[in-house]
């Protein structure tokens, strides 16, 4: 991979463990004339950005990996639900690395959970689409692409705390959706990815809705309603 | 010649839409692909077809199984799902949740009706897609050049 006119063109890696949604993002990606990296695992992932899958902070390139290149990387675009790493634990690592944390990162997934939008926007997502993704969505990466670049200068002189499960204090939007306080005693709710969560699915839940014909598939705010009553079973 | 292979192709796609075998996103691959990329739809076709069928079997070898791991299976068919729902194959797609339901209620006799239904309608749009991507290669590209301007 080279690093090619870093100026001209934004950088985007996206991650996911399915061979037909990398297609996808990737043709999405550069249908919109981004430059694309695709990964199908959040430690491959973290392995690009630079980070060892042991520590959350900055890797110098002369760290333990000596083939390892550091790729400049404007935007991180991950599923959620992956075995291993899911595009949640993903987000964790990146926010609470000191070289990483103001990438910013998008999760997207297949079903219309809210808590699970919530909690990511909670904690540090800038967006949340709902899968399949489609070509409207791309148009919303703009803003938080150029955002970043501006924001791309040296590392900030406090630094972070291992990751805590606080909320970033930087949005105000945020708090809204704080405001919920939703009770989520487990660490992943996906069920699709059972064989790396110790928690099984909640039994009877009324959570695992499917928001297929929503007409409003990439709302991220959400406003505060009650967390298992939003998707409606089409 | 090419003018009544394209129109049966265009009858073909057509009438899987308004069969409800696909949906919209497969109009959006179709929107994606370019001269850049001139056998992304065909890619992505194949990649689902094969997905398919492996998955199929192994939700029969799942579901075979004297104590069977619906967590296992709901995680087959929540893969299945999710391919589908990207290449715009809805009336599969539409099964596998169903397929999900049975494996939430552990519900071995559902799952295995669903299983039937789901391999029925996965071979009969594979097949479709094969008289797509296989007889009418060319003119599929020709076809989704032109069905833009239809869509």
């Amino acid at each position: 991979m080279t690093v090619v006119d870093s100026e001209s063109r934004f950088h985007v890696l996206a991650v996911d463990d399915s061979l037909i949604d990398r297609k996808l993002i990737e043709m999405l990606l550069k249908n919109s004339s981004y430059q694309v990296t695709t990964v199908d695992s959040g430690s491959k992932a973290l392995e690009v950005l630079g980070l060892t899958d042991e520590s959350d902070d900055s890797s110098s390139p002369s760290s333990s990996c000596p083939d390892h290149q550091e790729i400049d990387v404007n935007l991180i675009i991950t599923d959620y639900c992956m075995p291993g790493m899911t595009g949640y634990d993903l987000l964790k690592r990146v926010k609470g690395s000191s070289s990483l944390k103001d990438i910013p990162v998008v999760i997207m997934s297949s079903e219309n959970v809210p808590s699970r939008i919530n909690r990511c926007l909670e904690d540090g997502a800038e967006e949340f689409f709902l899968k399949p993704v489609k070509l409207a969505d791309m148009k919303k990466l703009k803003s938080h692409l150029l955002k970043s670049k501006q924001q791309h200068v040296a590392p900030q002189p406090q630094p972070q705390p291992d990751q805590q499960p606080e909320k970033p204090p930087r949005n105000p939007e945020d708090e809204e959706a704080a405001a919920e306080a939703i009770p989520d005693g487990i660490v992943s709710d996906c069920s699709c990815c059972s064989t790396s969560c110790s928690n099984k699915r909640k039994a009877a839940t009324m959570e695992e809705q499917e928001g297929l014909s929503s007409p409003e598939r990439t709302k991220p705010r959400l406003s505060s309603t009650t967390s298992s009553s939003l998707a409606v079973e089409t | 010649m090419a003018a009544a292979l394209t129109n049966q192709l265009h009858a073909l796609v057509n009438n899987m839409f308004a069969t409800g075998l696909l949906d919209d996103q497969f109009q959006q691959l179709q929107m994606l692909q370019d001269s850049s990329a001139p056998d992304f739809v065909s890619e992505v076709v194949t990649l689902f077809c094969d997905d398919g069928e492996r998955i199929i079997g192994e939700l029969a070898r799942q579901l075979d199984k004297p104590n069977v791991d619906f967590d296992r299976v709901d995680s087959f068919a929540h893969q299945l799902k999710g391919s589908s729902a990207s290449v715009g194959a809805q009336q599969v797609k539409n099964t596998c949740i169903q397929f999900r339901e049975f494996c939430q209620q552990r519900s071995r006799d559902g799952c295995l009706k669903t299983l039937d239904l789901v391999r029925t309608e996965f071979y009969d749009l594979r097949n479709k897609f094969q008289v797509m991507l296989q007889v009418l290669p060319n003119v599929l590209k020709i076809h989704l050049t032109l069905s833009i301007e239809f869509h």
